[in-house]
């Protein structure tokens, strides 16, 4: 059977593309919480929250876009949780956000029942007028669904926010210097709120992209495991919303590279290319951290310690 | 608990959520669910059966089809049911198993290949408890298993698929590369080859029993390479949707998968476990069960074809129906020679039949499959 090898590698990073949006979506909300010094590591509880919700919304009312922002709102509301707990109460952030998974794992499975086997309204694929017809570059990143030119959206906006504006600056020195912050006047506990909610809109949405656009349907633990994918793709990406974007890209690239070498039939050991994503994440986090040994890869300085102004 | 407590006041809180989350998270996925109990029967023994899950019950799947066989099955009067979902394989499963025994329940089924050593570890400790495992080899005076020849459907289903092709390639989403699904494939292949004997059969491994996204992705480069028409061994509808939204066919498991992609899905190959089901509660409750091995067929009725859509031409109807009551009245069976291995070479001589041993532990592809079994 011939196929054709340019259309392959086309069809490759389109799908590169699709299967790195969900994460890129949660990945992006992370960035900003850890960058206020909240670690959270409830991401698959509140995908799975964001990918019901944004669900049963999506089919209530018929329309997928009510489904996005119900999702957003649904995260938000759902890490406050995480927000009040590890802020306001100053507890444990390791715990809280396991709690956030556990719970969010249960509170979808309740709530999922009536939706199952149910055929939701979703994102289709079409082609945005005049971008889709560059050659490559249009098919790959022009014929998608809407929620992935929302993250085109999203994710240079995410970069500009951090580091061009006031709001950014605040938002990093919270998370390297909280006392610092705190006595230029900056609310800490303000800043650390909005960022973990953001945080929690933003793994919604992209739990939302598994029950809106990838399949239009809600399965139970239908996240599979992203939300720990993606906390390791924070670290790769250096808490950097650019560079989110392409660990996101390379990350589902290497998965629909094994996918597709198998559907060809190439005779590669099929262990190896299950490999791949993990030895190319292996791989450039080694390159990347070399590289910027010096700036100390860029960890947030007081991630994962609450904030008590008494304390100093 | 955490060394990073701050003080007592802010654990108390953490403490409350983590219990709520964890009680929480078994109202969704995991306590048992008990049935209203129902009088017994004058006669016999009262049957309490507990059910045993891999995944929960909202998976669309596996699972799905041994809940409604459950709900048929707790209708008798003399029965009553219970059931955990998303059990661990491993040692919690032995954790959930032995809870049942304590509880009282006197006949106990556990629905995953991984529950084997755990049924057998917990069965040992309770004789008096009737124990069925689903999809194992290993058994016990008061543990017996069951299967079903999903492979006879799935053949019926590769003949469909075969007469439905145009591009003479077909796509299949393998799960895990052990002897059933490889048993599937094979099954499948040789269905389409006897009918269209060109058809190539490409197949991706997902290894995985359990995520849309890269099953939906899986059957998405099948379908990239030219496959018409997508099978699958997973549990959840993804790659139909997939097949769906690029105008192609697919071939649902498990259960009816049309709902989730009624433009693309021709039939499924499901299975009926309340035949089974059945049958192991009327032996308990009648006093006559002992131990066996059950690998029932189409001629038992466990395994089955889901409705044909309005897309599966009479002609095509008629065949598959022949070649079924052909199964169904033992004249012929799927592992009939000549069959050849991927590499050409006679796996099964003309006129022989692959006896049970060799079908349950089949590490082999037949020919017309493109791709390997990953070592």
């Amino acid at each position: 059977m011939e196929v054709d090898l340019g259309v392959l590698v086309v069809a490759i990073l389109q799908a590169a593309v699709r299967s790195g949006t969900p994460i890129l979506f949660v990945c992006i909300g992370e960035i900003y919480a850890e960058r206020s010094g909240v670690l959270n590591v409830g991401l698959e509880g509140m995908m799975l929250v964001g990918a019901i919700a944004g669900f049963t919304a999506g089919f209530t009312v018929g329309n997928p876009v009510v489904g996005v922002i119900v999702a957003a709102a649904a995260g938000a509301a759902f890490s406050l949780i995480h927000a009040f707990v590890t802020i306001t109460l100053r507890a444990d952030q390791i715990v809280s956000g396991l709690t956030l998974t556990i719970l969010g794992t249960g509170i979808s499975g309740f709530f999922g029942k009536a939706m199952i086997g149910q055929v939701g309204p979703g994102f289709d694929k079409f082609a945005v007028p005049g971008l889709a017809k560059i050659p490559v570059l249009g098919t790959v990143f022009f014929q998608q669904d809407a929620m992935v030119y929302l993250s085109y959206v999203v994710v240079p906006i995410a970069w500009w926010v951090m580091y061009k504006t006031h709001l950014g600056l605040a938002i990093r020195s919270v998370g390297e210097s909280p006392a610092t912050a705190d006595s230029l006047g900056v609310s800490v506990t303000r800043i650390r709120y909005g960022c973990v909610l953001f945080g929690g809109a933003m793994a919604g949405v992209g739990g939302a992209y598994l029950s809106l656009a990838y399949t239009t349907m809600w399965i139970e633990q239908m996240s599979g495991g992203r939300g720990w994918i993606t906390l390791a793709l924070v670290i790769f990406a250096g808490w950097n919303p650019a560079r989110a974007a392409l660990g996101a890209y390379l990350f589902g690239g290497a998965d629909a590279l094994q996918l597709r070498i198998q559907a060809v039939g190439l005779d590669i050991p099929t262990y190896f290319l299950m490999m791949l994503p993990y030895v190319l994440t292996i791989t450039i986090l080694v390159l990347a951290s070399r590289a910027s040994l010096r700036r100390r890869l860029g960890a947030p300085a007081a991630l994962g310690i609450p904030y008590a102004r008494e304390e100093r | 608990m955490s060394r990073q407590w701050r003080s007592a006041a802010f654990t108390v809180p953490a403490v409350f959520l983590v219990v709520a989350a964890l009680a929480l998270a078994g109202c969704g996925g995991g306590a048992p669910e008990e049935a209203a109990p129902e009088a017994a029967a004058s006669e016999g023994v009262a049957v309490k059966a507990a059910f045993v899950y891999v995944s929960p019950v909202g998976d669309a799947g596996w699972t799905l089809a041994h809940d409604n066989a459950r709900l048929k099955i707790d209708e008798l009067d003399y029965v009553e049911t219970a059931y955990t979902e998303a059990v661990p394989e491993g040692a919690d499963a032995e954790r959930t198993i032995s809870q049942y025994v304590r509880q009282g329940y006197n006949l106990i089924f556990t629905t995953s290949f991984g529950y084997m050593d755990p049924t057998i570890t917990v069965a040992a400790t309770a004789p008096e408890v009737t124990f069925m495992h689903c999809s194992g080899f290993k058994t016990a005076a008061n543990v017996g298993t069951y299967f079903g020849r999903m492979y006879q459907p799935r053949y019926l289903t590769g003949m469909i698929a075969g007469k439905m092709t145009k591009s003479k390639v077909l796509g299949y989403v393998a799960a895990h590369p052990i002897p059933e699904v490889i048993r599937g494939l094979n099954a499948f292949a040789l269905g389409a080859r006897s009918v269209n004997p060109d058809v190539k059969v490409h197949v991706v491994w997902t290894q995985t029993w359990y995520d849309p996204a890269k099953e939906r992705e899986a059957a998405e480069s099948l379908l990239d390479i030219g496959a018409d028409v997508i099978a699958q061994h997973q549990d959840t509808p993804a790659p139909q949707q997939a097949a769906e939204k690029r105008g192609n066919y697919s071939i649902g498991y498990n259960s009816d998968m049309s709902s989730f992609a009624p433009a693309a899905h021709l039939t499924a190959p499901v299975w009926n476990w309340e035949v089974i089901y059945r049958k192991v509660v009327d032996e308990v409750h009648n006093g006559t069960w002992t131990s066996y091995q059950y690998w029932g067929g189409l001629d038992d009725g466990v395994v089955g074809l889901a409705p044909y859509s309005d897309l599966v031409p009479q002609e095509v109807r008629d065949m598959v129906e022949a070649k079924k009551a052909e199964i169904v009245a033992g004249d012929w069976d799927v592992f009939t020679g000549p069959i050849n291995n991927a590499a050409g070479e006679v796996w099964v001589a003309d006129g022989e039949s692959m006896a049970d041993g060799d079908m349950l532990g089949m590490k082999d592809l037949v020919e017309g499959v493109v791709g390997t079994v990953p070592e």
